[in-house]
């Protein structure tokens, strides 16, 4: 079922993981079978890796323009549907159309956006692979997944580098 | 920001998660008291929902009474929340760490109060209520009437209420995968299914950080767009002349900010009363909050001057019907007064002194006051004014609330304090990760003999 393992080392000193990371990719490993898993929102750049990349602002741009055609085909279809005349006002009266719009517009951005948090950050995440609690408590994780046959040297690659514990898991 | 106390990440999750672990003697007391209150309340709902609109204090010509006082303070109170949460974010504000979750979540329990407090309520058959926005009876052919407020109101608020609730789940995933990682069991597995597989990679964190601005800045003209409408619904009615002010929707914001931010400072207080939070909220985030109510205050005054300006100047004789009950006949009198003073006279200049502003006392009993005179506010400018109305209507009438009102508005308040008190025995009140990522930025540095505490951003 799991064709990738996954070892994490746990740190504690930022310079450490920085250093740690170094090595790992020297050692053969890309990027793609690395990643640093921490409690805290560490600033840009901490460890050396480069800035994650995202398309998250593209999300709430589509989703506004959906929420506003839905406003629009909800308001003007209701009219339509039911044409009732009120205080001699158009049929089709457009500033109470624009408040119902604003809203569609706003709540499909704010949907997209949340959908697109989720998606773009790959949660929900079923298997959790290789992880520790201590991750919570302040503790550095540097997570590698990648065929079997390389975790024997990823394990030690970890400890050499000063991971004050190493446990495996699966991916 | 003066103060800093330093505390690992250990200690953080120890310190307030100890809400969750721990259940505090007067927890379950006060939880039951809350719910007593809600369950008679609701009794009171289930009693007019039987007997008919004609138990409340309801009549010709006040047809709003407590129930719609109570809708526009609960949607006020709402608004702040997100508001203070959503603009210190922006700001990118040091001291709103421990404040934005509290802030956020009374909005999402204020917004409900305010769904139980008028929409749903005083209708006379609520049943029927959902066809105004649920236009489901395909059948006769009848569709919503969009241009109508009582559309607006429905499509902003529950906009607002979607916002607020996913603003708060977004920004507790880290959190709820801390208390994953220290529950075992069943209860580990529903935190970790709330969490999302949370592991905290490069990549989530960043996307956090960019949400927490990002929904920021889209709430926020939600924000600004429902107290609008819920003041359209007065000012765009064609009954009450004194409800036709231009200023009405920036008044009501304000007022609005105004209670709000107040009620999210009286909420820090009892925090820490209750929780004993306070190396986490401190006086100097009770000094930051009162400077910026002392400048919301006056802003709000200077709106609602301004509004009596506009009704006076035009010299219309509805308008000086309304304003002369308001003022010069009791017990509207003695109400104007209350409000007066507890909204604005007595609170703002306490806050000038900087001993009160960083008193927990003080400050409770400041903004409490201000929501007293809130309220009150709204009850000026709903019944006075619907007594007083001229056109479309042949007498001018009087206004008492029932027994059973009275029991619904204490069920809303009840309904809140319920909710905020169930929250904190689930999730975490105050932001783990931001304060975490608070310890990471802030160091104190040496100039001259001073030890100066510092924040590093990025």
């Amino acid at each position: 079922m799991f064709k990738k393992r996954s070892v994490i080392g746990l740190f504690t000193d930022e310079d450490v993981v920085a250093d740690a990371l170094d090595n790992i990719s020297q050692s053969g490993f890309n990027s793609a079978e690395y990643e640093i898993l921490t409690g805290t929102p560490y600033p840009d750049g901490t460890f050396g890796d480069e800035t994650p990349k995202h398309k998250l602002y593209r999300f709430p741009i589509i989703g506004a323009m959906c929420g506003f055609i839905v406003g629009l085909l909800l308001t003007a279809g209701n009219q339509i549907a039911f044409p009732l005349i009120t205080g001699g006002k158009p049929l089709l009266s457009i500033p109470p159309m624009l408040i119902i719009m604003y809203e569609g517009t706003m709540l499909g951005a704010i949907l997209f956006t949340v959908f697109g948090i989720i998606f773009e950050s790959r949660l929900p995440r079923l298997f959790m692979g290789a992880y520790d609690t201590k991750i919570t408590e302040g503790y550095i994780g540097i997570c590698i997944t990648s065929n079997p046959e390389k975790m024997i040297a990823a394990e030690e690659l970890l400890k050499n580098n000063g991971a004050e514990e190493v446990k495996r898991g699966w991916e | 920001m003066q103060e800093h106390h330093h505390r690992t990440d250990k200690q953080i999750n120890k310190e307030l998660l100890s809400s969750i672990f721990a259940t505090p003697k007067w927890w379950p007391i006060a939880t039951l008291f809350c719910l007593i209150v809600y369950l008679i309340g609701m009794t009171a709902f289930g009693y007019m929902l039987n007997k008919g609109i004609g138990v409340t204090g309801l009549n010709r010509p006040v047809f709003w009474g407590f129930y719609m006082v109570n809708f526009v303070f609960w949607i006020g109170i709402s608004h702040a929340g997100i508001m203070i949460s959503a603009i210190l974010r922006l700001t990118q504000a040091e001291w709103r760490r421990p404040i934005t979750r509290s802030a956020e979540v009374l909005t999402v329990f204020a917004l409900i109060a305010a769904l139980q407090a008028a929409p749903l309520v005083h209708v006379g058959r609520p049943w029927r209520a959902d066809l105004w926005v649920f236009p489901y009876d395909f059948s006769r052919g009848i569709w919503i009437n969009i241009k109508s407020p009582f559309i607006w109101d429905p499509s902003a608020v529950m906009t607002y209420l979607t916002a607020s609730s996913l603003f708060v789940f977004v920004c507790l995933i880290p959190d709820l995968a801390v208390i994953r990682d220290r529950t075992k069991g069943i209860v580990s597995k529903i935190y970790g299914f709330l969490a999302l597989g949370w592991r905290g990679t490069p990549v989530q964190w960043k996307l956090q950080i960019v949400a927490g601005i990002l929904l920021s800045a889209l709430v926020l003209p939600v924000f600004v767009s429902v107290h609008s409408i819920v003041s359209w619904d007065f000012a765009a009615q064609i009954g009450p002349e004194a409800w036709h002010s231009t200023i009405f929707a920036p008044y009501f914001i304000i007022g609005a900010i105004h209670s709000g931010v107040s009620a999210v400072a009286t909420v820090m207080v009892v925090m820490v009363w209750l929780f004993k939070w306070d190396k986490y909220i401190t006086p100097d985030h009770l000094d930051a909050i009162g400077r910026l109510l002392i400048i919301v205050a006056t802003a709000w005054f200077f709106f609602f001057f301004l509004e009596w300006v506009y009704a006076l100047y035009t010299l219309e004789s509805p308008e000086l019907a309304m304003r002369e009950l308001q003022v010069f006949e009791m017990p509207w009198r003695a109400l104007f007064i209350v409000f007066v003073i507890t909204a604005y006279l007595f609170p703002v200049p306490m806050w000038l002194f900087k001993k009160v502003r960083r008193s927990f006392l003080w400050m409770f009993i400041t903004t409490i006051s201000v929501n007293i005179g809130m309220w009150l506010e709204r009850f000026l400018i709903i019944v006075p004014g619907l007594m007083r109305k001229q056109p479309l209507m042949f007498n001018w009438g009087s206004y008492t609330p029932s027994m059973v009102e009275i029991l619904m508005v204490c069920m809303t308040f009840a309904w809140v304090f319920m909710g905020m008190l169930l929250f904190a025995r689930v999730f975490p009140l105050i932001p783990l990760f931001d304060i975490k990522e608070g310890m990471l930025v802030r160091d104190e540095i040496k100039i001259g003999r001073a030890k100066v505490p510092a924040t590093i951003r990025e």
